[in-house]
């Protein structure tokens, strides 16, 4: 018998999956958003609202993760972008070998913009990292302003916080700078942004990051990415 | 299934590191684990039981876990404590400006082998 010192996560195999999707991706221009959040965040209304906006501006394909149906991806389609369902067979996340399926069964054209939807979960898609170039997360109003208190890792991967129902806010007792405080103190560089999926309130910073984010992208420069 | 997913993972970096070091078989996996990292010991073991036999140089391979206690320190006062015990309030200062600074890993920790 004979004992091998390892000291490595037990994700350190789907972190160099991810790497090495993250490289390709970034060789291919094609900037993909992890997009996370509760269900019932409001993630696909997000998306619909967008995608009409800025589809004149990005090729924009959309990846729906769900344990079943297909009921997201037939609405992103109604509204005029590629989308495929990728089923998760019960597992709680999507993980770099899924992502690059489902990639996969997009095809071979060529994308400014991939939006992978991930399974409605605050806890385990934000332990796996998925290839993807930024990390947006939603919290809707109803859910509350105690949420990076409770789901700390999520709020600190993420790149870009979205407060979505703003239109309900009357009705709830949401403490948007108790909430921006706690965020920032899990994660100071999140970008954080308040809409209205419905009216579009907010929309117009929102999707003018997203803009920039899809042109820096494809402008700077990749990190050179090696496989171990 | 947050356990089911981690154990393919865990599996796939095992079958991984056995083709680079060349191993036929794995007896024993030992994996540290922080107390607050939302892993259920009982039920990942199971999945383990349950996963393994889907690899030769897994299937006979025992599971051991070592607990990684959680501590929180306090940026207040510069003290740590029991995170289990006291949350995050710092019991010492009363100050909520506190870090988790260990208790959240899954770490593959050393894997014994057949020679």
């Amino acid at each position: 018998m004979k004992i091998i010192e390892l000291k490595e996560t037990v994700t350190a195999s789907n972190d160099r999956d991810a790497a090495v999707l993250r490289g390709e991706l970034k060789e291919k221009g094609t900037l993909l958003i992890n997009l996370m959040a509760s269900p019932g965040a409001g993630k696909t209304t997000l998306l619909e609202r967008t995608i009409r906006d800025l589809k004149d501006r990005h090729r924009i394909a959309v990846m729906e993760a769900d344990v079943d149906s297909d009921v997201d991806a037939v609405r992103i389609e109604k509204i005029g972008a590629k989308a495929v369902q990728a089923h998760t067979d019960g597992m709680c996340h999507m993980d770099a070998g899924m992502t690059r399926r489902a990639l996969e069964a997009l095809g071979d054209e060529p994308f400014d913009l991939v939006v992978l939807e991930n399974v409605g979960n605050l806890i385990c898609p934000a332990e796996f990292d998925t290839g993807a170039g930024k990390c947006v997360m939603l919290l809707s109003v109803p859910e509350g302003d105690d949420k990076p208190l409770k789901y700390p890792l999520m709020f600190s991967v993420s790149d870009v916080l979205i407060i979505t129902k703003t239109d309900v806010a009357p009705y709830f007792d949401f403490d948007f700078d108790a909430c921006v405080a706690r965020a920032k103190r899990l994660n100071p560089n999140i970008e954080i942004f308040a809409v209205s999926s419905k009216t579009g309130e907010g929309f117009e910073a929102w999707e003018n990051w997203l803009n920039q984010a899809v042109k820096d992208w494809k402008n700077e420069p990749g990190k050179t990415i090696k496989e171990n | 299934m947050h356990e089911m997913g981690i154990i393919l993972h865990l599996a796939k970096s095992l079958e991984e590191t056995a083709e680079k070091e060349k191993i036929k078989k794995i007896t024993r996996v030992t994996l540290e684990v922080g107390e607050v990292s939302g892993i259920m010991t009982d039920y990942f073991t199971d999945c383990w039981d349950y996963f393994k036999k889907r690899h030769p140089v897994l299937d006979t391979a025992a599971l051991e876990i070592e607990t990684i206690p959680a501590v929180t320190y306090c940026s207040s006062c510069e003290k740590t404590y029991p995170t289990v015990q006291y949350g995050r309030t710092c019991p010492h200062c009363g100050s909520g400006e506190t870090w988790l600074i260990q208790g959240n890993e899954c770490i593959i920790k050393e894997i014994e082998v057949e020679d």
